[in-house]
């Protein structure tokens, strides 16, 4: 991982609107903190020693869900060259919970930001043989021009923002 | 076609340029625009085509085997695969799954069974909506265009943006006559946050989640949506029933052969670099389910899941279920089609449609069949629903080749739709007015081919006998009367200028000068002149309106060669053929092809150059001659041939001397319109240089088309949007600005439109200027 890579990611994200901070483990719980706009849900984040600010729902019922403003998940790894998180289908909710609400916030270690898309889908491939077998890329926030114009926001996140661990 | 439903035809291409063409020009351009940048801007990207198109192929050839490694893996993953014949049992099918979780799901009973859709041609395709209303279930499609198309009841008109032809204001109307808000809508985004409310709260209550696929992985049963809304995410994951329906030929081997189409697909449909959502599932997926007729249920199992999420059987699965629907519907005949089996190769992104000049004029509703509308709809309809239903738009294609340098897998679309058009040309039934053309055309078609294509495809036969009879065939021509036949039996628009047929024809000006003797003489003074040892032999390509109407371009090119001190032949040669493939006669394109190598051999084989002034027909001996000839005879002609100003760059980059020429003052303005197939050929900008060499600062148009293409715009039915299409280029053209062009049509129909003369770069560059 060079610095270079998170620059370029960086660089990536600000041509697609979404705000990047690099934070180092121990400061992430409150800097999330202050993104995450309530009600928020999320789900645990599997980094050593950070945790979710503790207003932060996990295992939401469906009504959450539904009513939810920010959804907080770890991301398996992210792409530099194209500003995309790979967001995990888990049995604790990562798909929907990054889905359903206005705002995402993708939490991953400046280890898991790979250069380029080739090295996206080598890393896509060991997931896959790990049982990690659905995954979306995510880039940028949801997008449609079929109302005429281009609006953000349509069933997916219109908001999104991305933390960076440097040090995990 | 007959004169009634030539006259339908027009008027239906007219409605559609007043009504749909504005939105469509708008966006189908915009996105082409950004294709070509981001295209532009991505160093591998002939890699990424070519491992596109190869990994496709070697698909393809073993798609049998896939369909069986697809079969195992998803149900191993713990989903159901169905290979559906037809769109009757697809139909059936989905049908029946639905109809069979709505009375068992856990959701409890609702009304009536209902579904969400996420965007998928291959569904329209098989309509699978009407199917499913027939039977009582409600359907909603999510991808705000398609709902759009729902709600007005109307057809898809690109293959991407299904609803582009419908502007904002359009929709507005219709949500608001529809949903009557408090306060109408007005902006995109009011319209927007209206329709994601509103359709989120469907999805919430589905049944049944129903998606297409662009991609399927066998070797994992990994099914990839690609879209930018997120709805396909929502319709996956939401309800607890999930139905894929996905043509065969979406089958690739392995994850690793999906990285290429992951990386070209959204560049190749909006220019964009990757699509907003990727989604590659391998259901049924981990993702607990969402029952939100529960609202105050955990939707995970709790801690004990939170703790280790990924496990491979987490307790989310066992409520999901999943079934992939492989449609065949024709698509392994196509397979076994040695011309029609590229289509399948298709990613169905849009891209032929985008750069497509006609398309971007009348859209889908003018450019498609029952369901795929745009360029590679030609091979789509013709595959699925059968020739005929290709049969009504497939003229629309002028054989531009600008989808050619668009499709990200390399698809030969302008030759799929010469195939489809030879097929239906030869299924024909004979018509009235063949005995009129029989005499003019000594060609290789069976009866029953429309006259106007007929005449088109033996344009040279007809121009001989013109020009022989010139001026008389002139003024016969211009009278009214023979106007109203020709326009009546051949489709030959009235409004159009005809061209004035040349009693001394190329060919006879050069022998009465000489010959080729007398060229060798001019060359060798020229080249003492200069001092430059410019050591080649060239042979003209005289095509037929070179030959015989517009023969002072050959003329220059005559006098410019010499002037740089290559002597010239210009022997009667052949036709190339483009003609008779531009309407769809491959025979006679072939036996033309073998006539004109022969016709060539002996020079090639002396070392002459080959030069072309008529770019369609070097494309030809560049392109379609690849399958029309023996391999050796085609790569043979193909290096030995030269566009004009092409070869007059080589000449002037191996010491040849620009002053021999009509120069400029060394920056004048001249405004450039290249010709399409030439763009393709990457032919444009040596022209450009050589116009710049000598001394000219040529602004190169940007247009996609002249609109003239050939014999396109002489016909009656395709006039106004021959117009249309011209009008763009004719915009970009500066008022005062000298202006030429590389190709006959071009420069007609420049003419028409500038209201001045256009003549060829090579004129402007003779020595002497166009003299006659
Ligand atoms: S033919 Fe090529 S350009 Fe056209 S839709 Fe298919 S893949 Fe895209």
């Amino acid at each position: 991982m060079t610095v270079d890579t998170v620059g370029r990611f960086e660089r990536a994200l600000e041509g697609l609107e979404v705000g990047l901070e690099r934070v180092t483990a121990a400061d992430a719980s409150e800097r999330i903190g202050t993104i995450a706009a309530e009600p928020a849900i999320g789900v645990p984040l599997p980094f050593d020693d950070v945790d979710l600010p503790a207003s932060v729902t996990t295992d939401p019922m469906a009504a959450e869900l539904t009513a939810a403003r920010t959804g907080i998940t770890p991301v398996g790894f992210a792409i530099a060259e194209y500003g995309t998180v790979a967001v995990e289908s888990t049995a604790n909710g990562a798909e929907p919970i990054s889905l359903y609400p206005e705002r995402h916030v993708a939490v991953v270690a400046e280890s898991d930001i790979v250069p380029d898309i080739s090295a996206g889908f080598d890393r896509l491939a060991d997931g896959f043989d790990a049982g990690r077998d659905s995954v979306v890329f995510a880039t940028g926030r949801s997008a449609t021009a079929d109302m005429g114009d281009l609006v953000h926001g349509v069933h997916g996140p219109g908001d999104v923002h991305v933390i960076v661990l440097e040090d995990r | 076609m007959a004169q009634h439903t030539r006259s339908e035809q027009a008027d239906r291409i007219r409605h559609l340029l007043e009504t749909e063409g504005p939105a469509i020009h708008a966006h189908a351009s915009a996105s082409n625009a950004r294709r070509k940048e981001t295209y532009g801007g991505t160093d591998d990207l002939e890699e990424l085509r070519t491992e596109a198109r190869s990994i496709k192929e070697a698909a393809i050839d073993r798609l049998p085997e896939l369909i069986e490694t697809v079969r195992e893996a998803v149900e191993e993953n713990g989903g159901t695969v169905y290979i559906a014949d037809d769109a009757a049992d697809a139909n059936a099918y989905v049908t029946d799954v639905v109809n069979r979780e709505a009375t068992n799901g856990a959701d409890g009973a609702a009304a009536s069974p209902s579904v969400v859709k996420s965007k998928s041609m291959t569904t329209e395709e098989i309509d699978l909506n009407d199917a499913l209303e027939a039977d009582g279930i409600d359907v909603t499609e999510t991808d705000l265009g398609e709902w759009v198309l729902q709600l007005a009841d109307e057809t898809p008109s690109h293959i991407v943006g299904p609803a582009m032809h419908i502007s904002r204001e359009e929709i507005a109307t219709l949500f608001n006559e529809r949903f009557d808000p408090d306060a109408p809508f007005e902006t995109a985004t009011e319209l927007t946050r209206f329709a994601r409310d509103h359709l989120g709260e469907i999805i919430d209550g589905a049944d049944v989640g129903v998606t297409g696929a662009n991609f399927v992985v066998a070797d994992s049963g990994t099914i990839t949506l690609v879209t930018n809304e997120g709805n396909a995410r929502k319709c996956a994951v939401t309800p607890d029933t999930h139905v894929a329906v996905a043509g065969v030929e979406k089958l690739l081997p392995t994850l690793s052969d999906l990285e290429p189409f992951v990386d070209i697909i959204a560049k190749s449909a909006t220019g964009q670099p990757i699509s907003q959502y990727v989604t590659m599932l391998s259901p049924p997926t981990d993702s607990p389910t969402l029952d939100f007729d529960a609202p105050d249920k955990p939707i995970t199992a709790g801690e004990g899941a939170a703790a280790d999420g990924t496990g491979a059987d987490g307790p989310g699965t066992q409520d999901r279920e999943f079934h992939l629907v492989l449609l065949d519907n024709g698509r392994m005949d196509m397979r076994e089609d040695d011309q029609l089996r590229e289509t399948l190769y298709c990613i169905r992104c849009g891209a032929c449609s985008n750069s497509c000049a006609n398309f971007q004029s009348v859209g889908g509703h003018g450019f498609g069949g029952e369901t795929y509308s745009g360029g590679i709809a030609t091979g789509w309809e013709a595959g699925v629903h059968g020739q005929e239903s290709a049969a009504e738009f497939n003229d629309l294609c002028t054989g531009c080749t600008n989808c050619v340098d668009a499709c990200p897998v390399k698809i030969d679309i302008p030759w799929i739709n010469t195939v489809v058009r030879d097929r239906l040309n030869r299924s024909d039934d004979p018509e009235a007015y063949d005995f009129l053309v029989d005499g003019l055309t000594p060609d290789a078609e069976s009866g029953g081919l429309d006259p106007g294509k007929r005449f088109f495809g033996n344009i040279g036969t007809v121009a001989k006998a013109a020009s022989a009879t010139a001026p008389v065939s002139n003024w016969l021509a211009d009278a009214g009367p023979v106007r109203a036949v020709l326009e009546r039996t051949l489709g030959i628009d009235r409004r159009r200028d005809l061209p004035t047929f040349r009693r001394e024809s190329l060919v006879d000006w050069f022998a009465g000068r000489g010959g080729a003797a007398a060229s060798s003489r001019r060359a060798a003074r020229a080249d003492s002149r200069n001092g430059a040892d410019i050591d080649r032999e060239a042979v003209l390509y005289t095509d037929v309106y070179t030959n015989y109407v517009d023969i002072d371009r050959g003329k220059a090119a005559v006098r410019t060669l010499e002037a740089l001190g290559v002597p010239v032949r210009v022997p009667n040669l052949p036709e190339s053929g483009r003609a008779a493939l531009s309407q769809g006669m491959i025979a006679t394109a072939d036996r033309q092809a073998s006539r004109l190598y022969a016709a060539l051999a002996e020079d090639l084989d002396a070392g002459r150059d080959v030069v072309v002034i008529e770019p369609s027909d070097l494309a030809a001996m560049h392109r379609e001659y690849e399958r029309l000839l023996p391999v050796d005879s085609y790569e043979r002609l193909r290096d030995g041939s030269y566009e004009i100003c092409e070869y007059v760059y080589g000449l002037l980059e191996n010491g040849a001397d620009p002053t021999a020429l009509s120069t400029g003052d060394g920056a004048e303005p001249v405004a450039y319109h290249s010709h399409c197939q030439q763009r393709t050929l990457d032919l444009e900008a040596p022209t450009a240089a050589v116009l710049e060499r000598c001394g000219y600062a040529p602004e190169l148009s940007s247009a996609e088309c002249c609109g003239m293409a050939g014999s396109f715009g002489y016909k009656r039915e395709y006039y106004e949007l021959s117009m249309d299409v011209g009008e763009r280029l004719a915009e970009e053209i500066d008022d005062g600005l000298p202006v030429v062009a590389s190709g006959t049509s071009c420069g007609d129909q420049l003419e028409t439109l500038l209201e001045r003369d256009v003549a060829h770069p090579i004129e402007l560059l003779a020595p002497g200027g166009a003299r006659t």
